[in-house]
């Protein structure tokens, strides 16, 4: 699907926190669309600033010590104009978002159907009881059993899994057109995993959510989205459809990611990147990734390649990557370099 | 809740069980005899065998245990040699304007407590916040002697706005008990106010940290709520618990402040006591103060079970 009709817009989005000495840029000019009802997904290692990223669309970094600047337009608005108060007014509503740890994103005191009946007695009109009863149904339909009688239980009385379904409620209980999920998965098991992935898939068909899928693993993702953004340190590396990206990925990041994926070109094999993510007060110069990439050349560490295009809704940055018939240069090093290395 | 309940009030049972013991002990172990004492200089052997055996003096230490612990119960703690009175009514009395002295302070640190808590961790490392804890560090670490006296001075002496000493229940003359309870009320309250204080704004920072806050911050809770609702809600189950172990600071620490106000309380009871060797009022006094703080914090304790559903549910 291509983002025909973008409801979200970010554009040169740069999310600072304050270091010890003085700010540290990470999430550096990010730009990203995502179209209505359209499946985007966010990939990239820890610390690639895909978080961060996240939370900035919803004004959710504490501003100071952090600092945001950039557009994010949703609307007609751009939010990060936007006070508390009006920005209050689109969480949940318009944006809703859910959290990589669903049993610590409840409040403990609380019970589980007070806190999906206030969430939505913040935007939704209608008494309490009518809005008890629409609450149930949701939980109902989100896979809690016996919703009824759950909701007057205790986050510590639900298991991560069912947690997270009561996070995905009160997510979806206002019908917001974006559904923000940062790690949903991540701290469940693998058997809860696909149940919950399955539910925001069928959730986001049923309702014509756009959801932008926030995780580390291609392989969730591939089975999500429609569209795929990688980042690396703070930075956009490609984007492209879910198909060209594993047909055609250009950026030597996004093919190193996907030789960790087990099994996907039937070897099972494991692959993993040298070195790790560079911190924020150590950012290399030109590519950002040039000191674990397999096929760098001596630019890629003085010139910092721009996001272009490289085939159709495909953009990648990097120095190597050529235009679909240009040949394909980066692919075959990059195989051949893989190759080399020991599984 | 049921199981936690039992468990505690089975503990707390031990621990006055425990207390028992040791004061009868403590009693038992204070040098001199009391049938001489009681006899004087001329007696007969057989006067004192028979006194002995009237005091029960002469059963076994167990039986004597169970004795003193059988009037204890019925409310008969001896007489005051001294005073010429029970020592049930000489603790008792002693000890009402002492609770209220205590009650009142508690209230009047937590109406001081919750909202400056509160402003230092809403504008942490800001001018609130330096001067809220700076205060709460002040008032928590002045002697309360000195406060005392400092407030006397100011509000009394100078301003007339407050009487300087005296007690009055509150509850036999509202105005004039309420009054008088200002000064001393402010004086140890003050000292609890400000580790109140600390607490608060330590676990409401905490608190304001936790996922939740975030994750209802994303569904459109307004920031009033957030604080208020949401954080408040957990802050506050620690403080709960440090109310109850202050409680027992409060009641030593209102004896310094009922001697500056001159409030007929526990403090001037047992100093007297202790001065003129009244041991029954002595061991009346450490019995009472002993069982209302292990009782304020079974409650105290409860209250937190209840507070929290992790525990109340359990």
């Amino acid at each position: 699907m291509s983002a025909a009709e973008p409801i979200l817009e970010v554009a040169n989005l740069v999310v600072e926190l304050a270091g010890d000495d003085g700010m540290l840029r990470a999430v550096d000019g990010v730009s990203l669309s995502i179209g209505r009802g359209e499946v985007v997904g966010l990939v990239g290692e820890s610390g690639a600033g895909k978080t961060l990223t996240a939370e900035a669309m919803l004004g959710l970094v504490r501003c100071p010590p952090g600092r945001v600047t950039g557009t994010v337009r949703f609307h007609g608005h751009d939010l990060l104009e936007l006070g508390e108060r009006e920005l209050a007014r689109i969480r949940g509503k318009e944006i809703a978002m859910i959290f990589q740890n669903p049993g610590a994103s409840l409040n403990p005191v609380f019970r589980i159907g007070d806190q999906v009946v206030e969430s939505m007695a913040l935007h939704l009109p209608g008494a309490r009881r009518d809005l008890r009863q629409r609450a149930a149904d949701i939980l109902q339909r989100v896979g809690i059993p016996a919703a009824r009688t759950r909701m007057r239980d205790y986050p510590h009385q639900f298991s991560g899994g069912m947690a997270q379904r009561v996070m995905i409620g009160m997510g979806v209980s206002c019908t917001p057109s974006l559904l923000i999920a940062d790690e949903p998965t991540t701290a469940l098991d693998v058997t809860i995993q696909a149940q919950v992935l399955a539910l925001i898939r069928s959730l986001a068909r049923e309702m014509g959510m756009a959801v932008l899928l926030v995780s580390h693993d291609l392989g969730i993702v591939s089975q999500m989205c429609h569209r795929v953004i990688v980042m690396y340190a703070g930075r956009v590396v490609e984007q492209a459809s879910i198909g060209t990206i594993f047909r055609a990925p250009a950026h030597p990041y996004t093919r190193a990611l996907m030789a960790c994926l087990p099994g996907l070109d039937g070897v099972a094999r494991l692959g993993t990147i040298p070195g790790v993510m560079p911190g924020l007060t150590a950012v290399p110069s030109g590519c950002r990734f040039h000191p674990r990439c397999a096929v760098a050349e001596p630019r890629c560490a003085v010139e910092e390649p721009v996001l272009r295009d490289v085939g159709d809704a495909h953009r990648a940055a990097c120095h190597l990557a050529r235009r679909a018939g240009e040949g394909p240069r980066v692919q075959a090093a990059a195989m051949s370099a893989r190759n080399g290395e020991p599984g | 809740m049921i199981r936690f309940v039992l468990s505690r009030v089975a503990q707390t049972a031990a621990v006055l069980f425990t207390v028992s013991v040791i004061i009868f002990a403590l009693m038992r172990m204070i040098p001199g005899d009391p049938v001489l004492m009681l006899l004087g200089d001329d007696f007969t052997e057989d006067a004192y065998r028979q006194l002995r055996a009237r005091l029960g003096l002469d059963r076994s230490i167990v039986t004597q245990y169970v004795f003193w612990l059988r009037n204890i119960l019925q409310g008969d703690l001896g007489d005051s040699v001294l005073l010429h009175d029970r020592v049930v009514t000489l603790v008792w009395d002693a000890f009402v304007p002492t609770l209220t002295l205590v009650v009142a302070s508690m209230l009047v640190g937590v109406v001081i407590a919750v909202p400056s808590g509160l402003v230092a961790a809403m504008r942490k490392d800001s001018a609130w916040d330096w001067g809220s804890m700076g205060f709460a560090i002040f008032v928590y670490s002045m002697p309360s002697f000195w406060k005392g006296i400092v407030l006397i001075w100011v509000f009394s002496v100078h301003l007339g706005w407050f009487p300087a000493v005296g007690y009055v229940h509150p509850w036999q003359d509202p105005w004039q008990g309420l009054w008088k309870l200002v000064l001393p009320a402010i004086t140890l309250g003050t000292f609890f106010s400000g580790l109140v204080a600390r607490i608060i704004r330590s676990s409401l920072l905490e608190v304001l940290d936790q996922d939740y806050i975030k994750a209802a911050r994303a569904r459109g809770v307004r920031r009033a709520a957030l604080v208020y609702r949401h954080a408040m809600a957990n802050a506050l189950i620690p403080v709960v618990t440090i109310i109850g172990l202050q409680f027992g600071t409060l009641l030593g620490g209102a004896v310094l402040t009922e001697t500056v106000f001159s409030i007929p309380g526990m403090g001037r009871l047992t100093v007297t006591a202790i001065l003129n060797r009244d041991y029954a009022v002595v061991q009346g006094a450490v019995l009472l103060g002993v069982c209302a703080v292990v009782l304020v914090n079974l409650v105290v304790d409860l209250t937190y079970a209840f507070l929290n559903p992790r525990i109340r549910l359990a």
